[in-house]
């Protein structure tokens, strides 16, 4: 793993709320291939990280590149708008889920194709032959993601109506379709119940297999290191610690972090 | 009973004009939670677009059917121009501003372009030529109902259903509603929402400026005023079916549209506006949300 390519590279990356210091100075790399988990208490700035990254905040200081495997491009993605970040080939899914509520499973998805595809107003007023021929792919594409994960057959369902598992799933389905080599999720197993879990892991296995490579926040710590290549910890914005799971398991740093200073010691 | 029937098609035709406009508002508002004040005004420069386009072709001699197609065409380019350049200049800087800012920008907005086309123009009233013609088949019926309230009935009919196919089938309509449902959400799907929000002004000026251009032609006079009461109507309309919602505003000016109609027939024709906006006090008593208007329950 450690002769692949690194995909993502990120540099002192820092991002203050006025006097806060949500992430202060952290580095991280993610190579080709890769699952690798960022863990840390409530509050040590995760989300704020994956925010920083996917467009959504302007990091303070500090550089973000994202190297393509696919064509070896690389972009500095500082300042970067999200749906050109998403283009490029990042994409993610939230804490909390957000798919589109009303919309139908199949149409949550196609959403997703958005940024790959070519027609806009023109072709969707006088659908000429390509809009079509467009569309088709697009619903073909969808139509195997959606049996990858398992909602080949609540295709017109609206979204709000499926389980909690579905719809999280569903969520990394629409992820899927906009194609990223590097998918972010954001606590993909919160609320789950044990079956369910079962299941997201191997999905995300899968999803590996198939080249994606993973950066995921997750508090189930089973998962994180039965699941993650590499760890990396955060606690008050800063990063803390780095390495395997096994590594990671007997850092002092980090079980301070959890779990407190040890009074005896 | 003729007479009945002569103002529920009266008040139909009224319903279906403010439909065009009220869909304009709606659409914005669902997607960027904005009342564009100054959507009267595009509906206005509609008016005065296929105005001046069709009394050059007249001089010119064109067929009227040509002179009907060509105005409507370009008072719906010139007009989505309009609506394109305004979110442009005045609304896109303050998308992120508290919600007050881009409300006063619209007014501003309104403002700036009434005086303009008063500039440009004149403060006259000017006479729109009679663009739709009195159809030999309606003869029969023609006491009841005339042929402009017959074309503006089935325009707006074709209009609906097209702009109802083009949300529900279409990419930009499945990137119109996801915006809508969650701006954030969408970008990160990679939708370039500055692209959806554009073309929905654009749709729904060109909407607009066809309800411009049946209007003129059906009562015959234009100014630069009357996207004002227009513009009010509309939007009375849209929030009348619930704001946001696309059959709502629909729904809501055929309601308003009719309500005018049978109280100036039935009443007196001094209270026509009186009873719209009553209408709107009494929907916003009862149902705040609008007829068809979703109730937001906040979680406590």
């Amino acid at each position: 793993m450690s002769d692949s390519p690194i995909i993502l590279k990120v540099e002192g990356l820092s991002k203050y709320f006025g006097g806060i210091k949500a992430i202060d100075n952290v580095d991280i790399d993610i190579r080709q291939g890769e699952i690798v988990a960022l863990i840390g208490p409530n509050g040590a700035g995760k989300t704020t990280f994956f925010n920083c990254l996917t467009g959504i905040y302007t990091p303070t200081a500090g550089d973000i590149y994202l190297s393509d495997p696919r064509n070896g491009k690389t972009t500095r993605l500082n300042g970067k708008k999200p749906n050109k970040i998403t283009e490029i080939g990042m994409a993610r899914t939230f804490q909390n889920i957000r798919l589109f509520p009303t919309m139908s499973v199949l149409e949550n998805v196609m959403i997703g194709r958005h940024c790959r595809t070519k027609a806009l107003i023109f072709g969707a007023v006088f659908r000429n032959k390509a809009t079509r021929i467009e569309e088709t792919q697009i619903i073909e594409r969808s139509y195997e993601l959606l049996k990858k994960i398992g909602l080949h057959r609540q295709v017109n369902e609206e979204a709000r109506n499926l389980s909690y598992g579905a719809q999280r799933r569903l969520e990394i389905g629409r992820a899927l379709a906009t194609d990223p080599f590097l998918l972010l999720l954001d606590e993909p197993a919160a609320g789950m119940n044990p079956k369910e879990t079962e299941a997201l892991v191997a999905l995300i296995r899968e999803i590996c297999a198939e080249g994606h490579s993973i950066l995921l926040i997750e508090h189930d710590m089973k998962l994180v290191m039965s699941l993650s290549d590499r760890i990396f910890v955060m606690d008050y914005g800063k990063k803390i610690a780095q390495g395997t799971p096994e590594e990671v398991r007997e850092n002092p740093a980090v079980i301070k972090a959890y779990l407190g200073e040890d009074v005896d010691a | 009973m003729d007479y009945f029937i002569e103002l529920l098609f009266a008040g139909l035709t009224r319903g279906s004009i403010y439909a065009l406009i009220a869909l304009g508002y709606t659409m914005v508002y669902g997607i960027i939670g904005l009342i564009n004040f100054a959507h009267g005004e595009i509906y206005m420069i509609g008016a005065f677009t296929s105005f001046i386009v069709a009394t050059v072709l007249s001089i010119y001699g064109f067929p009227l059917l040509a002179i009907v197609i060509i105005a409507a065409v370009a008072a719906a380019v010139w007009s989505s121009a309009y609506g394109f350049t305004v979110e442009k200049l005045a609304y896109r800087p303050l998308r992120k501003a508290p919600r007050l800012a881009p409300l006063i920008s619209a007014i501003g907005m309104s403002i700036f372009l009434q005086n303009y086309v008063l500039l440009a123009q004149t403060s006259d009233f000017l006479p729109f030529p009679e663009l739709i013609p009195e159809f030999a088949f309606m003869e029969p019926v023609a006491h009841i109902v005339g042929s402009s309230d017959m074309v503006i009935l089935v325009t707006t009919a074709i209009v609906m259903i097209a702009l109802t196919c083009l949300i529900k089938f279409t990419k930009i309509g499945k990137a119109m509603r996801a915006t809508a449902q969650d701006k954030t959400m969408a970008v990160l799907v990679g939708v370039n929402v500055d692209r959806v929000i554009s073309a929905t002004f654009i749709i729904g000026s060109a909407l607009a400026a066809i309800g411009g251009l049946l209007i003129a032609s059906h009562i015959g006079q234009i100014n630069f005023y009357i996207g004002f009461l227009a513009g009010i109507k509309a939007f009375t309309a849209a929030v009348l079916g619930g704001i946001g919602s696309i059959p709502g505003a629909v729904l809501g000016s055929l309601v308003l549209g009719l309500t005018e109609s049978f109280a100036t027939g039935y009443i007196s024709s001094d209270y026509e506006d009186v009873f719209a906006f009553s209408l709107l006090v009494l929907i916003l008593i009862f149902k705040p949300s609008g007829l068809l208007g979703k109730t937001e329950t906040k979680k406590v």
